[in-house]
C-alpha cells in the first residue's frame, strides 16, 4: 500500500491558533473529533445531505465531511462549541431552548452553526426563507416547526433592536 | 397503593426549558462517537455482502490480515469456532439467524468479516482487501414471491420462505358476513420505511477477567434482548454488562435491532483479544440497520346497509426480510389488542402472515405495526363510506365506540379504559373547519384544481405488553409457565446528606425530555425547582434497577417510567416525614410537607427542611424512629395493572397499557402539472389523558406526524429485481426536510383527573400518534383530489400521475 502523507495544517479553531499534522485524506470533521477531541460536530451520513456536520469557515457554513483538514489549513473555523462567542449566537441557544426546538440534539450543533451564518446575513428572512435555509438540515425529531419558529423569534427580535 | 393523581402541581403539566438542551445547545452532549474509550481500543470495519442471497464458497484473509496496523480479521467461521450461538428468534422456526453470515448471505449489506484496525481508516482500507469468492442465487423480495412455493428458499432447513402464520378468530365473523347489506375488498400496500434516526448505531466491546464483557451502545431497550445477547455469547446475564451513554440521537424503534451488532463486536473483541469500537455509517444504516416491513393487507369489510362495520376479515402479510429477527413477527401482533381501532366491530377474522426475503432485516419502526394497519382501515372506511353514499366524517361516527361505552373490551383483548373518541373526532373536524375546508373545495374544483379532504382517526397503542408475543404460537403449542405479560419499568431516587436530590433512570431516552419530566414531577412532590433535581438519564444493566422490559420503546414513558419516579419521590417524602414526626414527637398524621419543609399542622414554626431531615437520615441514625434504615434512597418498579395477563387461550391480549386516540383531518392540493402534493391544512387532535409537559407532547405530535408524512410521500426502501438496494444513500432514501414539513393544528381532549383506570399519573404514551394516522389521512385526501383509490404508498409525484392518467384514460373508455 502506498504510504499515506501526512501534511501540517494551521488554523485557527474557536478563535484559538492551532497547529495539527494530520493524514492528507482525512475529513474536517473526524479532525476535529478525533485529533482536536471538540465533539459537538456530529457526524451523520458523511455524503454531504443531512448537514450535522455543519461548522463555520471563515464565516461560511460548510459540511465538514465533505472538507478535508488540510483544506480547512489557513481558515478560521467555529464549530458548535464556538457559537455562543458569534453575535448572534447565544441568543440562538436561548431561543431553542425557549421553543424547545431540538430533542434528542444530534442534529442541532449543524443546525446551530448554519442558522448563526443565516440570522447575521438575512436580518429580514421570512418563515419561507427560514425553511429554505434550513433544508440541508435533516431532523428527524422535531418535524422543524419549533426549529423555524426559534429562529423566527431571533429575526424579530433583531427588527426590535433596530427599532429601539 | 401510594401513588395517586392528586398533587398540587406547580410544575407537571407546564412547559418548562428542558434540563437535557443546556448540554445539547452547547455541543456537550454525551452520544455513543463522544463516549471516552479505553487505551488500546481498536476500531472495526464492517466487510458486507454485495449478493443479496449466495453461498459463501470461500473467504481469503491473507492480504487484509497483512496490513500494517490491523489487528484481526473476524468471518462467521471464526465466530463459530468461539462458540457463538445464534440470536433467539421469536418464531418457532428453523431459521438460524447470526449477527454475521454464517455459509449464506441473504441481503445486500449483511455482515461478512470485520476486520479491527488501529484506525477505521486502516480497517476499511484493509476490508478491500479481504476476497470472498460467492456462489449467487437467485434472489425472492417481493410478498407474493415469497409465499409462492416455487421460489427460491432462504432457508433450507425451513423448506419455505413463511415464518409464521396464524389464524385468529373472535366473534363470530362468519355469521356476520352472511347477514351483511354489503361485501367491501381492498388490497393495500404498505412501503418499508426506516425512521433513520440521524445518529447512526455505535458499540464498544469490551472483556473484562475473560468471561464478563462490557457492551456501550446506543441501545433504547427493550432488555428483553439482554438474555438473548448473554445466550448468543454464551455467558450469564449477570456477565454481561450493557451500558447505554445519556444521550441518544433518536431512534424511534431503529435502535432497537442493534443487538446483533452489540453480540457481533463482543465476539470480535474476544477473538480480536482487544476493546473493539465500531460506528455504523450511513450506508450501513440504510443497507443494514433497520426498517418497518412492506405490508400486504387484504381487507373485507361486513357493513350492515347504514354503514356499520359490523365484522372485519383481514389478511395481513409482513416481509421481515431475510431473518426473522427478535422482537419480530411483533409487527403483526402489536396491535393485536386495538386491531379494531376505534371501531365498534365485535368479530373478526385475521390471518397473520410473515414471510423472509432477501432484504435487509425488519423491527420497530415508529407506529410499529399500527400505521400500516390504520392505512389500510381508514383507506376502508372512505371506501365504505362512498359505497352507501355518507360522508366521510360520518362514516366514523356510525362506528365509532361512543364514550357511554368505555371503558371497552375489544375482540381481540384489548382494554380502552378512557377516552372520547366521538367528542375527538368533532374537535378535528372544527379545529380543521372541515365545513369550509368543502366549500373551498367546491370552488377550487370548479377552478379545476385538485383539492382533497381526508380524515383518519385511530386509537394509539403505548407501552407493549412483553406478552403478546405469545401468539406468535397457537394455543396448544405454548409452553406452561413461559408465558410473559406486563411492562415493568423501574426508577430510583436517592436525596444527599445536603438535601440534593438524584433520580437516576433507566429508560435510554433518545430525546423524548425524560430528564426533564422526572424533574418536573419530583419537584412538585418535593416542593423544590427542577432545577435543583439532577437527572441521570442513560442506563447501566449492571447497576440500575431495571426488567426486561425496560427501555424507551412502544411510547412507553409517561405511563411507566414517570409513574416509578413519581412513585419513588412520594416514598422518599413519606419517609421525610416519618422522621419529621419522630423528631417533633408529633403525632405523624399531624406532620405535613408544605413548600419542601415538613412541619407541624397550624405550627408553622416548628419545621424541617428537606436539607435538614437530610442531613438526620445520613448523619444522626440515633435520632431516627426506631428500626427505620439510615439514608434515603428508593427505587421502584411500575407496570400498568392491566398488563397482568398474557395471552389467553382464544388468543386474547391486551397488547398495550395505554390507549390514546387521535383524529386527524388534513387537507391538500395536488398540483396538477407536478403532481407534487402540498398539505393545505392539518388538524390533529389528540386524547391522550394528562400532558405531563405540553412542549414535549406537542414536539412529539410534530414528529410523529412528519414521520407519516414521509411515508405518505417521500420515504420507501427500494430494491431492484436483483435485491440490490436502490436507496442506500440520503439522496436516494429522501426523508421530509424543513420545505416539506406542515405546520399543524395540535389540540387536546380535556383530561378529568382519574379517568385513565391504568396508570397512576392518567398520562398516556404519544410518541407514535400521528405517524399511525397521517399515511391515511394523506392517502384519503389525495384520493378525494383526483378521484382516485388509492391503495399504495408512498404517494411520488410519477406514481400519481400514472395512477391519474389510468382514471383518465378509464373515464374517457366509458364515455
Ligand atoms: S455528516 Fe456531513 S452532511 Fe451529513
Ligand atoms: S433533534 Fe433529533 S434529529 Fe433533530
Amino acid at each position: 500500500m502506498e504510504p499515506i502523507s501526512v501534511v501540517t495544517v494551521d488554523m485557527i479553531i474557536n478563535g484559538r491558533p492551532q497547529q495539527y499534522e494530520v493524514e492528507a485524506r482525512q475529513s474536517l470533521a473526524d479532525f476535529l473529533r478525533d485529533q482536536v477531541g471538540i465533539l459537538g460536530t456530529h457526524i451523520g451520513c458523511e455524503h454531504g445531505v443531512c448537514g450535522a456536520c455543519t461548522v463555520l469557515m471563515d464565516g461560511v457554513p460548510v459540511r465538514s465531511c465533505l472538507s478535508l483538514a488540510v483544506s480547512a489549513s489557513g481558515h478560521e473555523i467555529v464549530t458548535i462549541e464556538g457559537v455562543k462567542d458569534l453575535p448572534l449566537g447565544q441568543r440562538l441557544q436561548q431561543e431553542f431552548l425557549e421553543h424547545h426546538a431540538l430533542q434528542c440534539g444530534f442534529c442541532t450543533p449543524g443546525i446551530l452553526t448554519t442558522m448563526a451564518h443565516f440570522v447575521a446575513h438575512y436580518p429580514k428572512a421570512t418563515e419561507e426563507e427560514i425553511r429554505d435555509a434550513l433544508s440541508g438540515n435533516l431532523c428527524r425529531c422535531t418535524g422543524y416547526h419549533n426549529i423555524i419558529a426559534a429562529v423566527s423569534a431571533v429575526i424579530s427580535s433583531r427588527h426590535d433592536d433596530a427599532k429601539r | 397503593m401510594a401513588t395517586s393523581g392528586k398533587q398540587s402541581s406547580q410544575w407537571t403539566g407546564r412547559s418548562i426549558p428542558r434540563k437535557e438542551d443546556l448540554r445539547l445547545l452547547q455541543g456537550q452532549g454525551q452520544f455513543m462517537a463522544d463516549i471516552a474509550t479505553r487505551p488500546g481500543t481498536k476500531e472495526a470495519a464492517i466487510l458486507r455482502s454485495p449478493h443479496a442471497h449466495a453461498r459463501i464458497l470461500a473467504i481469503d484473509v491473507s492480504e487484509a490480515v497483512a496490513v500494517k496496523g490491523v489487528v484481526s480479521v473476524v468471518t462467521g467461521q471464526d465466530v463459530l469456532a468461539a462458540g457463538a450461538r445464534p440470536l433467539v428468534v421469536a418464531a418457532p422456526v428453523p431459521a438460524d439467524y447470526y449477527p454475521i453470515a454464517v455459509e449464506k448471505v441473504r441481503y445486500v449489506g449483511e455482515p461478512v468479516a470485520v476486520v479491527v484496525a488501529r484506525t477505521r481508516a486502516i480497517a476499511e482500507d484493509a476490508a478491500a482487501k479481504i476476497k470472498v469468492s460467492y456462489d449467487p442465487l437467485p434472489a425472492v423480495l417481493g410478498i407474493e414471491e415469497a409465499l409462492d412455493p416455487g421460489s427460491a428458499v432462504l432457508h433450507d432447513a425451513l423448506g419455505h420462505n413463511v415464518a409464521v402464520h396464524r389464524h385468529l378468530r373472535y366473534g363470530d365473523p362468519d355469521g356476520a358476513f352472511k347477514e351483511a347489506a354489503h361485501v367491501v375488498t381492498g388490497r393495500y400496500w404498505y412501503p418499508k420505511v426506516s425512521s433513520t434516526p440521524i445518529e447512526t448505531y455505535g458499540v464498544i466491546a469490551t472483556w473484562e477477567q475473560g468471561d464478563t464483557v462490557t457492551i456501550w451502545a446506543n441501545f433504547q431497550g427493550p432488555f428483553s434482548m439482554h438474555p438473548v445477547m448473554a445466550r448468543a455469547l454464551g455467558i450469564g446475564q449477570h456477565q454481561l454488562r450493557v451500558i447505554v451513554p445519556p444521550d441518544i440521537g433518536g431512534a424511534f424503534g431503529i435502535k432497537i435491532s442493534i443487538y446483533p451488532y452489540m453480540v457481533l463486536m463482543a465476539l470480535v473483541a474476544k477473538i480480536a483479544g482487544v476493546p473493539v469500537r465500531w460506528l455504523e455509517d450511513r450506508l450501513e444504516a440504510l443497507a443494514a440497520s433497520s426498517s418497518g416491513t412492506d405490508r400486504l393487507t387484504d381487507l373485507t369489510a361486513a357493513v350492515s346497509n347504514v354503514g356499520k362495520v359490523i365484522a372485519w376479515r383481514m389478511r395481513l402479510v409482513d416481509n421481515v426480510g431475510a431473518y426473522i429477527r427478535a422482537p419480530e413477527p411483533g409487527s403483526l401482533f402489536r396491535a393485536t389488542g386495538n386491531l379494531v381501532s376505534g371501531y365498534q366491530t365485535q368479530n373478526l377474522d385475521v390471518e397473520a402472515i410473515a414471510v423472509m426475503t432477501n432484504k435487509c432485516p425488519t423491527g420497530p419502526n415508529r407506529g410499529y405495526g399500527v400505521s400500516a394497519l390504520y392505512f389500510a382501515m381508514e383507506r376502508h372506511m372512505d371506501k365504505i363510506a362512498a359505497l352507501v353514499g355518507k360522508d366521510p366524517a360520518e362514516i366514523r361516527r356510525i362506528n365509532l365506540i361512543p364514550h357511554s361505552m368505555m371503558p371497552y373490551r375489544t375482540p381481540s383483548g384489548g382494554y380502552y379504559d378512557s377516552g372520547d373518541y366521538l367528542a375527538t373526532l368533532e374537535r378535528a373536524l372544527e379545529r380543521a373547519d372541515y365545513d369550509q375546508l368543502r366549500q373551498q373545495q367546491q370552488e377550487a374544483r370548479r377552478q379545476g384544481r385538485l383539492f382533497g379532504i381526508g380524515i383518519a382517526v385511530g386509537v394509539d397503542p403505548s407501552v407493549s405488553n412483553m406478552g403478546y408475543i405469545d401468539i406468535v404460537e397457537p394455543p396448544e403449542d405454548r409452553k406452561p409457565h413461559r408465558s410473559k405479560s406486563g411492562s415493568g419499568q423501574g426508577s430510583h431516587v436517592q436525596v444527599d446528606a445536603s438535601g440534593g436530590v438524584t433520580i437516576t433512570l433507566s429508560t435510554c431516552a433518545q430525546g423524548q425530555g425524560h430528564e426533564t419530566v422526572a424533574a418536573q414531577l419530583a419537584a412538585d412532590i418535593l416542593g423544590v425547582d427542577p432545577k435543583d433535581i439532577r437527572v441521570i438519564g442513560g442506563m447501566d444493566s449492571s447497576t440500575r434497577n431495571w426488567t426486561i422490559a425496560t427501555g424507551a420503546y412502544s411510547s412507553r414513558f409517561a405511563a411507566t417510567g414517570a409513574v416509578a419516579t413519581f412513585s419513588a419521590v412520594q416514598q422518599i417524602r413519606e419517609k421525610l416525614l416519618d422522621i419529621a414526626s419522630h423528631v417533633f414527637e408529633a403525632d405523624r398524621d399531624d406532620v405535613q410537607w408544605v413548600s419542601g419543609r415538613a412541619e407541624v399542622k397550624g405550627v408553622p414554626a416548628r419545621a424541617l427542611t428537606l436539607k435538614q431531615l437530610a442531613g438526620i437520615a445520613h448523619w444522626d441514625v440515633a435520632s431516627l424512629p426506631p428500626g427505620m434504615e439510615p439514608g434515603l434512597a428508593v427505587q421502584t418498579y411500575f407496570t400498568p395493572p392491566t398488563l397482568g395477563e398474557s395471552v389467553d387461550p382464544e388468543d386474547r391480549v391486551n397488547s398495550s397499557g395505554t390507549y390514546g386516540f387521535m383524529a386527524d383531518v388534513v387537507a391538500v392540493e395536488v398540483d396538477s402539472k407536478t403532481f407534487a402534493v402540498k398539505i393545505h391544512r392539518y388538524a390533529t387532535v389528540h386524547d391522550i389523558g394528562k400532558v405531563l409537559n405540553p412542549a414535549i407532547v406537542e414536539g412529539q405530535i410534530y414528529g410523529a406526524a412528519l414521520h407519516g408524512i414521509g411515508a405518505a410521500l417521500l420515504e420507501e426502501m427500494v430494491y431492484d429485481d436483483q435485491g440490490q438496494l436502490l436507496t442506500g444513500t440520503f439522496m436516494d432514501y429522501v426523508v421530509p426536510s424543513a420545505p416539506d414539513a406542515p405546520d399543524l393544528i395540535i389540540d387536546h381532549m380535556d383530561y378529568a383527573e382519574g379517568s385513565s383506570l391504568t396508570t397512576p399519573l392518567g398520562a398516556k404514551g404519544v410518541g407514535e400518534s400521528s405517524t399511525e394516522t397521517a399515511p391515511a389521512a394523506l392517502a384519503n385526501a389525495v384520493s378525494d383530489a383526483l378521484g382516485i383509490d388509492i391503495n399504495q404508498l408512498p404517494m411520488t409525484p410519477n406514481r400519481l400521475f400514472h395512477w391519474f392518467l389510468q382514471r383518465e384514460s378509464l373515464i374517457s373508455q366509458e364515455v
